[in-house]
């Protein structure tokens, strides 16, 4: 009897979590349609997309770096292990280049940005609203979408994939030098075998990633931010909704586009 | 065709968020130069009302017209215009926390594309009129909440709108502060023409409102007199808001003479 009760309110729970996620899907799509119709109307705020590209995509750069860094340093540290029992140490370069280019600078990258980025897009946004501010710009003549949601998701659209190839980058550097402190292996070793992972393909696949990661930050931050309900509580709430649902979006649409960009880049 | 008097009019208005009924068939008028002073307890749909004029929220039935246009269709693009002939004056404020003073009451004409020059001149006029010019390098946060307020008013000034609307502008304020509040609201009313609705549950700013008034003599002073024999205001009118009816609506001598219980504690 009880057990019943309990699959029928569990059933119900489950019924209403994906009404929600329904409802929630819905409301971010016309959101982002507004924000593509807008694109094609003046007024323009381009000032305001150059702000938020130094606020959000500039002002990420340390830890970035710092994510590159030891993310390179620490693959480099893991693959000569397992390489050295086959013998074949000297492919150390390609194997961290790859893994960062294909896999771990994107993600990695917009990992960090979900945290840091759009966090601070669904907080500022929510606490607009709650304090009026929103409103307060609609009466005073100006398109919240067009002032606030469409030069954040701009903004992030551009500086992910640049922040991804820093991270890349500086993971490359990190992995030479581990190769060369602690496996005693020469920088032209390293560096040679890093340029065998360099290839076309793998640097365009690299960076549609972050764009579309950067796309879907910037979205899921403006939309948690303007839905908020609920005053200053509100406001916390949709800050960490934002930051998981952007960062289980980036994994779920990483393994996605993995998938395309294999079988369409990488194996044709 | 009959000549329209009203600045606002909402015929049979209702609104409804889910179950809960805020706007019950809600009639009334706000003719030319009169101001409307709203009351009623807090939940009873007070900036509901003044949402709905200025389009931020949609009626579920009736019409509102402003300044003789029938606005209750009107898209957003269209309600922009509209927008432009009224001047809002949030709660607390909403003033934009990122801006300075300055950049807030300059926000509607920086929209505009208005010359800095013209601005600059505008921005420090409506700061002279509130008498907050010293303050105009602050940022919202370094402000006390009667100076947000009134950067608030002078805000919703810009632009000489006929129409203001005032949301509980005096609310948590001091005595004096507060009579300041209503001073200017009573400089705009008696030397401006302006029509407006102010929202208040403060009944010493119903005694000011409904019982003052303001004239400038030969020299350009400003005098503040009491009405009495000579001559008795019927350019403000009372609105009474209670479970989503108007339960009164009348010039405050009217009100008075009411015997509904809830006025009576009202005024008590
Ligand atoms: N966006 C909204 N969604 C749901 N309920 C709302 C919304 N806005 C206002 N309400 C409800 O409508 C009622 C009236 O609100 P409001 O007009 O702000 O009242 P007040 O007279 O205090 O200004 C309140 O009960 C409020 O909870
Ligand atoms: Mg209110």
């Amino acid at each position: 009897m009880d057990e019943k009760t309990d699959t029928q309110t569990g059933r119900l729970h489950l019924m209403n979590l994906i009404t929600q996620i329904i409802i929630q899907v819905q409301e971010l799509t016309l959101l982002i349609w507004r924000v593509v119709r807008g694109l094609t109307r003046r007024p323009r705020y381009w000032g305001e997309t150059i702000r938020q590209m130094d606020n959000l995509g500039f002002g990420s750069l340390v830890i970035i770096l710092l994510t590159g860094t030891f993310t390179g340093m620490v693959l480099a540290l893991n693959s000569a292990n397992t390489l050295q029992k086959f013998g074949v140490q000297s492919v150390t370069g390609q194997l961290v280049t790859t893994s960062l280019i294909r896999e771990l600078g994107p993600v990695l990258t917009c990992l960090m940005l979900a945290g840091r980025v759009g966090s601070g897009i669904a907080a500022e946004l929510g606490s607009m609203l709650v304090s009026e501010q929103i409103d307060a710009m609609r009466a005073l003549g100006t398109d919240p979408i067009k002032k606030l949601v469409t030069p954040r998701i701009l903004a992030l659209v551009a500086t992910a994939p640049a922040l991804t190839v820093i991270c890349d980058f500086v993971g490359v550097l990190g992995g030479l030098l581990i190769s060369i402190t602690l496996l005693h292996q020469p920088a032209s070793v390293y560096l040679a075998s890093a340029r065998e992972a360099v290839d076309y393909n793998e640097i365009i696949g690299g960076l549609i990633k972050p764009t579309v990661f950067g796309f879907v930050i910037a979205c899921i931050g403006c939309y948690k931010g303007l839905s908020t309900t609920g005053g200053t509580v509100g406001v916390g709430r949709s800050t960490t909704q934002s930051v998981v649902a952007s960062s289980i979006m980036v994994i779920a649409v990483d393994f996605l586009l993995s998938k395309l960009i294999i079988s369409l880049l990488l194996e044709p | 065709m009959t000549k329209n008097f009203n600045a606002i009019e909402f015929q049979d208005v209702s609104l409804a968020f889910g179950d809960r009924v805020v706007l019950n068939r809600v009639s009334l008028q706000v003719r030319y130069g009169e101001s409307k002073i709203v009351m009623g307890g807090s939940g009873t749909g007070k900036s509901t009302l003044l949402r709905l004029v200025l389009g931020l929220l949609k009626p579920d039935s009736g019409r509102i017209l402003v300044d003789g246009e029938d606005v209750t269709d009107y898209n957003e693009e269209q309600m922009m215009t509209v927008r432009s002939k009224i001047g809002m004056v949030f709660q607390e404020g909403a003033l934009f926390d990122s801006l300075p003073v300055y950049d807030n009451v300059a926000y509607r004409l920086r929209e505009q594309k208005v010359p800095e020059s013209t601005i600059e001149s505008v921005v420090m006029r409506m700061l002279r009129f509130v008498d907050l010019e010293d303050a105009v390098e602050k940022m919202p946060n370094e402000l006390s909440g009667g100076m947000r307020r009134r950067v608030g008013i002078a805000r919703a000034l810009v632009g000489n709108p006929k129409i203001i609307l005032y949301d509980e502008p005096t609310a948590g304020l001091d005595p004096i502060t507060a009579r300041t509040i209503c001073e200017l609201a009573l400089k705009l009313r008696d030397l401006e023409e302006v029509s407006s609705i102010f929202v208040t549950h403060r009944l010493q700013d119903m005694e000011v409102l409904a019982n003052e008034y303001v004239i400038r003599d030969d020299a350009g002073n400003l005098i503040f007199e009491h009405e009495g024999d000579r001559l008795c205001l019927i350019n403000t009118k009372f609105i009474m808001l209670k479970d989503g009816d108007i339960i009164f609506s009348g010039t405050d001598e009217e009100m008075r003479l009411e015997d509904n219980p809830y006025i009576r504690k009202f005024l008590a």
